[in-house]
């Protein structure tokens, strides 16, 4: 189950970060998973604690800001959420030349850390 | 030296409670004291927007360079474990030998069966054993690049682990993805995957010879297909029989004029 690697990743980001802003400890993490990142939102969120573990993230707050997928129309720049059954087509004008303009994203958004007063 | 009292003490053994700190001073005296520190902790929000997967992603475009530094078109092979990769990568080999320079990259969780097969075909070949990770990610396919793609290698074919789902997410650095499906499949698996369907401009159907003894239908699968990845480009065949291969032969071909 790739969520694991994923999870490995980010935490190893949040440890750079941390080191280089002098953390005290990680308080919250907000990541962004788009509906097609390939990434499942629950896993993530039962894995994270368990790589957190023994980290200066430990017992932090995991945030995941979930994104539908969105698509755009190269033909009109027509751009909504992209119908169930996906990729049909421009709701606009019927172009099948639609791009996906949201919902692959898998980044880390923010960090909130405790620092020492300075 | 502890940043925060001076003391030579490894930093370790003591802590600082935010506040202040005692630890005991081997000096030879029995004694210990508090130093105050830093008096409070404040947050601090730092905003990375930035991709998790940033690491995988960085070496993928340095494979990328490398492979285009040397003039080599990578195909990423994905599909579902037992759909003909690597049959279809044997009759490939076989049909571009002594014509397109090719190297194989394999990988499987365990066994290095499916480079034992592709070996010996005019390529050289090297298996990827991934154990307990079900994708190949960038890392593994770069330290393999040098020895194998160098020399005048024109088409580098990477068949990922046999898995329609996670190998999608984890860029190695190839030109593009090719997805494979084969006719013991469900029409419909390009919309039940769509993670790796919309990112494949390149689709395979692989044992047609079977497709008149199953309840399975070319068109339909072939609109699925569409639906998520507009203007995907379609190959029908059969490895085994060849009908289709001489398209495919010539496609791949002429990737690398």
């Amino acid at each position: 189950m790739h969520e694991l690697s994923v999870a490995q990743a980010l935490i190893e980001q949040v440890e750079a970060t941390a080191t280089k802003e002098h953390a005290l400890r990680v308080v919250r993490v907000v990541i962004t998973v788009g509906a097609l990142s390939g990434v499942d939102a629950e896993a993530m969120r039962s894995l994270f604690p368990l790589v957190a573990e023994g980290t200066v993230a430990a017992d932090a707050e995991l945030v995941i800001e979930q994104v539908t997928v969105r698509v755009r129309c190269r033909e009109c720049g027509h751009e909504a959420p992209a119908e169930a059954e996906l990729f049909v087509g421009c709701a606009a004008c019927g172009s099948k030349k639609v791009e996906l303009s949201a919902g692959r994203e898998l980044n880390i958004k923010s960090l909130e850390l405790e620092v020492n007063e300075r | 030296m502890c940043k925060d009292c001076g003391c030579g003490i490894d930093p370790d053994v003591h802590t600082h409670n935010g506040v202040t700190h005692s630890h005991p001073h081997p000096h030879g005296q029995e004694h210990s004291h508090e130093h105050p520190v830093s008096s409070a902790v404040e947050a601090r929000t730092v905003v990375l927007q930035q991709k998790i997967l940033s690491r995988n992603d960085e070496q993928a475009e340095r494979n990328r360079a490398w492979l285009s530094e040397h003039d080599v078109v990578a195909v990423n092979l994905i599909s579902s474990p037992g759909s003909g990769k690597t049959y279809l990568l044997e009759r490939t080999l076989d049909g571009l030998r002594s014509k397109v320079p090719c190297a194989v990259i394999t990988g499987d969780q365990r066994t290095d069966n499916d480079a034992r097969r592709l070996m010996g075909r005019g390529a050289p070949v090297r298996q990827i054993e991934t154990i307990n990770s079900c994708h190949l990610d960038a890392e593994q396919v770069g330290r393999l690049l040098p020895e194998i793609a160098g020399g005048g290698v024109k088409l580098l074919f990477i068949e990922n682990v046999g898995n329609l789902v996670c190998p999608a997410a984890f860029d190695l650095g190839e030109s593009f993805k090719i997805a494979l499906l084969s006719t013991t499949e469900g029409e419909d698996k390009p919309v039940k995957y769509p993670t790796l369907f919309s990112t494949a401009p390149v689709a395979v159907l692989t044992k047609m010879d079977l497709a008149p003894y199953l309840d399975w239908d070319v068109a339909s699968c072939r609109a699925a297909l569409r639906q998520v990845r507009p203007g995907v480009f379609i190959f029908e065949l059969s490895a085994k029989t060849g009908i289709g291969m001489d398209a495919w032969l010539d496609y791949l071909t002429k990737l690398t004029e």
